[in-house]
């Protein structure tokens, strides 16, 4: 374990509640995650670990509380911030999100391209990452003919290429077997290892384990108290 | 901006059918308002034609001495607004009138008298050349005891020229409708696109995309289909007045008049207007539908 007291949180959340309708979602969760820390969301399906996760790309509004990100609160960020809100994060959506009428190289490229950076430079950049990721073959492939496992990796792809400072990660794993599973937790290790804050949601207790870290529980939108594995 | 282009480009060709009706229909649009604009400058030139040659024919009582018709012609050109007084006898009148009739003047030949009357040929200063100041100079002629009639395209000039301002409003009111209704195409083709592509729009949104990196393509999108509905526009309104022009040759001489296509400046003008039309009509869905 990381000594985490003299770092800065780079994430606070305090006292959030966020409701769909009538039903609650996530219910009074306070949490700091420092930088460069690496962290696991667990709890069982429909706990709220995609939800917490949206709260801070403002995916979804908090119902009630504040959330503050390097000290932004992000219920008084105006609309046109939130663009650049959201290049601080890579995210690997747990439904993928990709574009189905572009391309591999295109989604994953998109990203580089919203941030205004040179072809050539794109080029490089997305051929590289996807090659980490062991899917340069399909870089003309439209997703919706690619295997759920292609899907995820073209997800990973995406959320690592622009080299964010935070990642968020909903089930990164989930559609992998084993070993494509360990050769994406080894890449977002690795960016942990530079300098990334990774926020992992899984419910794969065996995943954790093996990767050691910071492990908070929901249950029924509750942040449960912290249990030794 | 090479970037957008394409990404417009893509679109357009993606959604042929959308994508041609609209253009289609700022093309028709465009056709109606530039046939208007067709007819204004045409009737515009020929006013100008008209002024140039605007004059006053004063027609003598038979028989009027010569000395009096000295003074008559020094009274006129002292009158406001009248540059040139010239005498057509009635023997040149005739002479006239049989070149005029070239081939036929061999009907004139059985006139045993010149029934044609003396007249004077009054040219105006360009500055007086309008329907007040003739009508106001033809009368202070025609009070002159020894003018037996005045004559002037008055009818025609008054009408005329009431014709061609009814035309104007009309074109005014007429493109204004035409406008909107493009306007209002163009913004539901692009809220239609917008719907076709929901999905792609929220993913780019949350990878960090600007509303302006989404918008930017859609601009572009609507103002080519503006610059190609407005060329297309033209391009047809051309093939029509060339159809009809080369019908109107065989017919009939206009003689002086000739009748020409809309000048280069004014295509420019309907062109720039169609792509307006097509930024706004973007304009309005995109705000709409990104404030969602
Ligand atoms: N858009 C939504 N509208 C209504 N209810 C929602 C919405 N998204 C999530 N919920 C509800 O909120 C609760 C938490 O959902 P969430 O997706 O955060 O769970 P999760 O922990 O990610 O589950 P899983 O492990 O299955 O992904 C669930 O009961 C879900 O039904
Ligand atoms: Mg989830």
């Amino acid at each position: 374990m990381k000594e985490l007291d003299d770092q800065t949180a780079t994430i606070r959340m305090y006292h959030v509640n966020k409701r769909y309708g009538s039903k609650n979602a996530l219910f009074d969760i306070s949490i700091e995650i420092f930088k460069n820390e690496l962290l696991f969301i667990s709890g069982p399906s429909g706990a709220g670990k995609s939800t917490l996760l949206k709260l801070l790309y403002l995916g979804e509004p908090v119902s009630e509380g504040q959330v503050l990100i390097d000290g932004m609160n992000l219920s008084r960020i105006p609309r046109k911030r939130i663009p650049f809100l959201r290049r601080k994060f890579g995210i690997i959506f747990q439904d993928y999100k990709l574009i189905p009428s572009k391309t591999v190289f295109e989604n994953v490229s998109l990203v580089l391209e919203t941030q205004g950076q040179k072809k050539r430079l794109i080029q490089k950049k997305v051929k590289s990452v996807l090659r980490t990721v062991g899917i340069e073959e399909r870089l003309d492939s439209f997703p919706p003919s690619l295997s759920g496992g292609e899907q995820q990796r073209v997800a990973v792809a995406r959320a690592i290429v622009g080299n964010p400072e935070i990642i968020l990660a909903d089930e990164p794993t989930g559609s992998l077997d084993s070993d494509s599973a360990d050769t994406i937790i080894g890449l977002l290790k690795g960016f942990h290892q530079r300098g990334a804050t990774v926020i992992i949601a899984t419910h794969d207790k065996e995943l954790i384990e093996k990767t050691g870290g910071r492990v908070i529980y929901l249950k029924q939108g509750k942040l449960q108290p912290p249990i030794n594995l | 901006m090479t970037f957008f282009v394409k990404r417009a480009i893509r679109d357009i060709i993606g959604n042929r059918l959308l994508n041609a009706i609209t253009i289609v229909i700022i093309a028709l649009s465009i056709i109606i308002v530039s046939a208007f604009a067709l007819v204004v400058v045409n009737t515009s030139d020929l006013i100008i034609s008209w002024k140039k040659g605007i004059r006053i024919m004063a027609y003598l009582r038979p028989d009027v001495p010569n000395e009096n018709l000295q003074s008559v012609e020094q009274e006129i050109k002292k009158m406001h607004g009248v540059q040139s007084v010239l005498y057509i006898s009635k023997i040149q009148a005739m002479d006239l009138l049989k070149k005029e009739m070239k081939r036929h003047d061999s009907l004139l030949d059985g006139l045993s008298e010149n029934p044609l009357p003396d007249a004077l040929e009054i040219q105006m200063i360009p500055s007086s050349r309008n329907r007040e100041e003739i009508e106001m100079l033809a009368t202070q002629i025609e009070s002159i005891p020894l003018i037996e009639e005045v004559e002037y395209g008055r009818r025609w000039l008054g009408r005329f020229a009431n014709i061609i301002n009814l035309f104007k409003l009309a074109g005014y009111a007429l493109g204004g409708l035409f406008f909107m209704a493009a306007v209002f195409i163009v913004a539901n083709t692009i809220r239609l696109l917008l719907y076709s592509r929901q999905e792609e729009i929220e993913i780019m949104r949350l990878v960090g995309a600007t509303d302006r990196f989404i918008k930017a393509p859609f601009y572009i999108e609507g103002l080519i289909q503006g610059a190609l509905g407005g060329m297309i526009g033209i391009f047809s309104l051309f093939l029509i007045f060339i159809f009809i022009c080369s019908n109107i040759e065989q017919t009939s001489s206009f003689g002086l008049f000739h009748i020409r296509f809309l000048p280069f400046d004014v295509i420019a003008g309907i062109v720039i207007g169609s792509m307006f039309v097509g930024w706004f009509g973007c304009y309005l869905s995109l705000n709409q539908f990104l404030k969602s």
